[in-house]
C-alpha cells in the first residue's frame, strides 16, 4: 500500500476559466504545477481545496470523494482537511501568529489548542514571535505562519500557491530548504504551484506542465526537461533549442533514427514509431551540445558534427551561454553553455568559427 | 435648556443604535453575498431616505403606521397603544430614516475585507457563522463604529420626520431638534442658542470618533 495514489484530480470545463487538468499525487510526493501566469494553476488548487467548483470535477483524497460533479458531490472546504498556503498568505490581520494558527485547530479540544499552536510555530522556527500580528512580521515569517496554519489542520493534502514568490532570494532559499526538511516528516501529497521552473525542478518529485488549464505533460523533472512530449511543452519549460526536421530513416541495429535538418543528416535516439518522411519537431537540451576544442580534435567529434559561427556570448559567472549560427540557409541558432574558463581558453568571441557535436542521445523527436 | 428634550433625543438615538446596528450589520453582510444586480437594487432602496424630503418620508411613515394600516392595527392589538405620536413610533420611524447611515458604512467595511481571508478561514475549518463572528466582524469593526456615530448623530438632529410622525408631545416625542425650533418660534434666543450649541458639541464628538478610527489609520495591513 506504500505506493497508493493519495490524491486524484480531474477538472474539466470550457469556461469561464478553461480547464482540462488530470493528475495524481502519491503520499509523500511533491508535485509541482508549472505554467505561465493565467494557466489555471491557482484555480486548480482552489478546486482541490473546495473554494472553486468547475463544471466537471473529480477530486479524491485517500479514497474519500471530495468532489464528484457526476454524482453531485461537493464537500465544503471545512470538510476537506486541505492545508492551503495562499500566495499572499491571507493571514488574519487582527490575530497574532498564535491566533492565526489556533484558528485552524478547531478539531482539538479548546484547552489543547494554545500548546499545539506553539508547537507548530516552533516547528517552523517562529518561537518567540507568537504574539506578533502579521503587520509586524517579515515576508518570510508571514509565509511560515501561513504554513504552520496550514499544517495545524492535520491536512490530508498540502497545497502551496507560489509560496516563495513574495520573498527575497536569500529568504527563498532558506524557506525552500525548510520545505524539503518538513516534507521528510509529512506523509501527505503536496501540490506546489509555481511559475518558476528552476524552483519546480529543484523541489518536486514530478512536474506537471500546464497551459490554459490543460495538463500537457506530467513526469520527473529530468523527463520534462529532456523529453518534452511536444514543442509546446519544450517552449513552456524554456528549452532554447527547438527545431524542425524530417525523419530520413531508421537504423535499429545502431539504435538511431536519422534526421534531416538544414542540410545536415543527424543521428537521433531511435524512434521507430515515427514514419520515414514525416516532419517532426525536435529538441536538444543545452547539456547535449558539446563544443570541439579548437586546438586539437577530441573524441566524439564524429557524432553529429555541426559547424557555425558564434553570434553572442553571455558570461554568467562560471558558465557562459553561447548562441551559435549554424551553417545553412536559413541559419538556425543553437544555444549551449560552456564553462567561462573553456570559453576563454578557446578564445571564443562573436564571429569566431566553432564546431560542435549534437549528441545523439540528447536529440529528442516530438512528432 | 430643555433637559427633557435632550434626554428624549439621547434615548431615541441609543434605542435606534441598539436595534439598527445588529440588523444593519446582518443586512450589510447579506448584501455583500448577493449578486451585483440585486445588490444594487436593494442598495438603492436602502439609500432612498437620503434623498427623500423628510416630509415625504414622514407622510408615508404616518400612512404605514397609522391605526388604519395593517402595521398600526397589529401594533395596537398587541400593545393597546398607537405607533403614531408615541415614542415607540418615533423609534420605528428612526430605524427607517437611519437605514442608509447604518448600512452603507457597514457594507463598505465588509466589502473591504479581502475574499481570500474568508477563504482562508473556510479552509481552516471555520463554519460560515464562525467566519462572520471571528474574522469578518472584527475586521469590519471600523464600519460598525462609523455606523454607530452616523446613526447616533443623525438621530439627534433629525427634525422633519420626527415632527411628522411624533408631533411635539413634551416627554414623549418632543426631541431637542424640535425644542430648538419651538424656542426660536417663541423668540427665546438664549435657550435656542444653548441647545443648539449642546447639539453641535455632541454631534461633533460623535463624528470625530469616526475619523479617529478610520480604517486607513489602522496599522494591521
Amino acid at each position: 500500500m506504500a505506493d497508493v495514489t493519495a490524491l486524484e484530480v480531474e477538472l474539466v470545463q470550457d469556461g469561464p476559466i478553461p480547464l482540462a487538468a488530470r493528475f495524481a499525487c502519491r503520499t509523500g510526493e511533491l508535485l509541482a504545477l508549472v505554467g505561465p501566469s493565467g494557466s489555471g494553476k491557482t484555480t486548480i488548487l482552489r478546486a482541490v481545496a473546495g473554494l472553486y467548483r468547475p463544471r466537471h470535477a473529480l477530486v479524491r483524497c485517500h479514497g474519500e470523494v471530495w468532489t464528484d460533479s457526476a454524482r453531485g458531490v461537493h464537500l465544503p472546504p471545512q470538510r476537506r482537511r486541505a492545508g492551503l498556503v495562499f500566495q499572499d498568505y491571507a493571514l488574519f490581520p487582527h490575530l497574532s501568529a498564535q491566533g492565526n494558527v489556533e484558528t485552524a485547530l478547531g478539531h482539538l479540544p479548546r484547552p489543547e489548542r494554545p500548546g499545539r499552536a506553539r508547537e507548530l510555530l516552533r516547528r517552523v522556527h517562529l518561537e518567540g514571535l507568537e504574539a506578533r500580528r502579521p503587520h509586524a512580521l517579515s515576508g518570510g515569517q508571514k509565509q511560515r505562519v501561513a504554513l504552520a496554519r496550514a499544517l495545524a489542520r492535520e491536512p490530508r493534502v498540502l497545497l502551496l500557491d507560489e509560496p516563495f514568490s513574495a520573498v527575497d532570494q536569500v529568504t527563498r532559499r532558506r524557506l525552500q530548504r525548510q520545505l524539503v526538511l518538513l516534507r521528510q516528516r509529512l506523509p501527505v501529497p503536496t501540490i506546489l504551484v509555481t511559475h518558476d521552473l528552476e524552483e519546480a525542478a529543484r523541489l518536486a518529485d514530478r512536474i506537471c506542465v500546464l497551459h490554459h488549464g490543460r495538463t500537457l505533460q506530467t513526469g520527473p523533472p529530468s523527463e520534462i526537461l529532456n523529453r518534452p512530449i511536444s514543442a509546446q511543452v519544450a517552449r513552456l519549460v524554456d528549452l532554447g533549442n527547438i527545431f524542425e526536421g524530417e525523419v530520413a530513416g531508421h537504423r535499429p541495429e545502431a539504435g538511431h533514427t536519422l534526421l534531416r535538418w538544414h542540410g545536415h543528416l543527424l543521428e537521433a535516439r531511435l524512434r521507430r514509431e515515427i514514419a520515414v518522411g514525416s516532419r517532426v519537431a525536435w529538441v536538444i537540451p543545452p547539456g547535449f551540445v558539446v563544443m570541439h576544442r579548437r586546438d586539437r580534435p577530441s573524441r566524439g567529434e564524429r557524432e553529429n558534427p555541426v559547424r557555425g559561427r558564434i553570434e553572442e556570448l553571455v558570461a554568467f559567472g562560471e558558465t557562459t551561454n553561447v548562441t551559435m549560427l549554424v551553417d545553412g540557409a536559413p541559419a538556425p541558432t543553437l544555444h549551449f553553455t560552456v564553462s567561462t574558463h573553456a570559453a576563454r581558453r578557446n578564445r571564443l568571441a562573436p564571429g569566431v568559427e566553432v564546431r560542435v557535436s549534437l549528441l545523439a542521445e540528447g536529440i529528442h523527436l516530438m512528432p | 435648556m430643555d433637559w427633557e428634550a435632550l434626554r428624549l433625543s439621547l434615548e431615541l438615538a441609543l434605542w435606534t443604535c441598539l436595534l439598527l446596528l445588529p440588523a444593519g450589520t446582518l443586512l450589510a453582510r447579506a448584501l455583500r453575498s448577493l449578486r451585483p444586480g440585486p445588490r444594487r437594487l436593494i442598495g438603492a432602496l436602502v439609500a432612498l431616505p437620503l434623498v427623500l424630503p423628510p416630509t415625504v418620508l414622514g407622510y408615508y411613515l404616518l400612512v404605514l403606521m397609522g391605526r388604519a394600516s395593517p402595521l398600526g392595527g397589529l401594533y395596537e392589538k398587541l400593545t393597546g397603544g398607537s405607533l403614531v405620536f408615541s415614542f415607540e413610533g418615533l423609534v420605528a420611524a428612526s430605524l427607517v430614516f437611519n437605514l442608509p447611515f447604518a448600512v452603507q458604512p457597514l457594507e463598505r467595511a465588509f466589502a473591504a475585507i479581502p475574499r481570500n481571508l474568508r477563504e482562508a478561514a473556510a479552509v481552516s475549518g471555520l463554519s460560515p457563522v464562525a467566519i462572520f463572528f471571528r474574522i469578518e466582524l472584527p475586521l469590519a469593526w471600523p464600519g460598525v463604529l462609523a455606523a454607530f456615530a452616523l446613526v447616533f448623530a443623525h438621530t439627534l438632529g433629525e427634525f422633519g420626520v420626527v415632527l411628522m410622525v411624533g408631533g411635539a408631545i413634551p416627554g414623549e416625542t418632543r426631541t431637542i431638534a424640535i425644542a430648538i425650533y419651538d424656542r426660536v418660534q417663541a423668540l427665546d434666543e438664549a435657550a435656542a442658542g444653548i441647545m443648539s450649541a449642546s447639539l453641535l458639541a455632541i454631534s461633533f464628538a460623535t463624528i470625530a470618533l469616526v475619523y479617529l478610527f478610520e480604517p486607513g489609520r489602522r496599522r494591521d495591513g
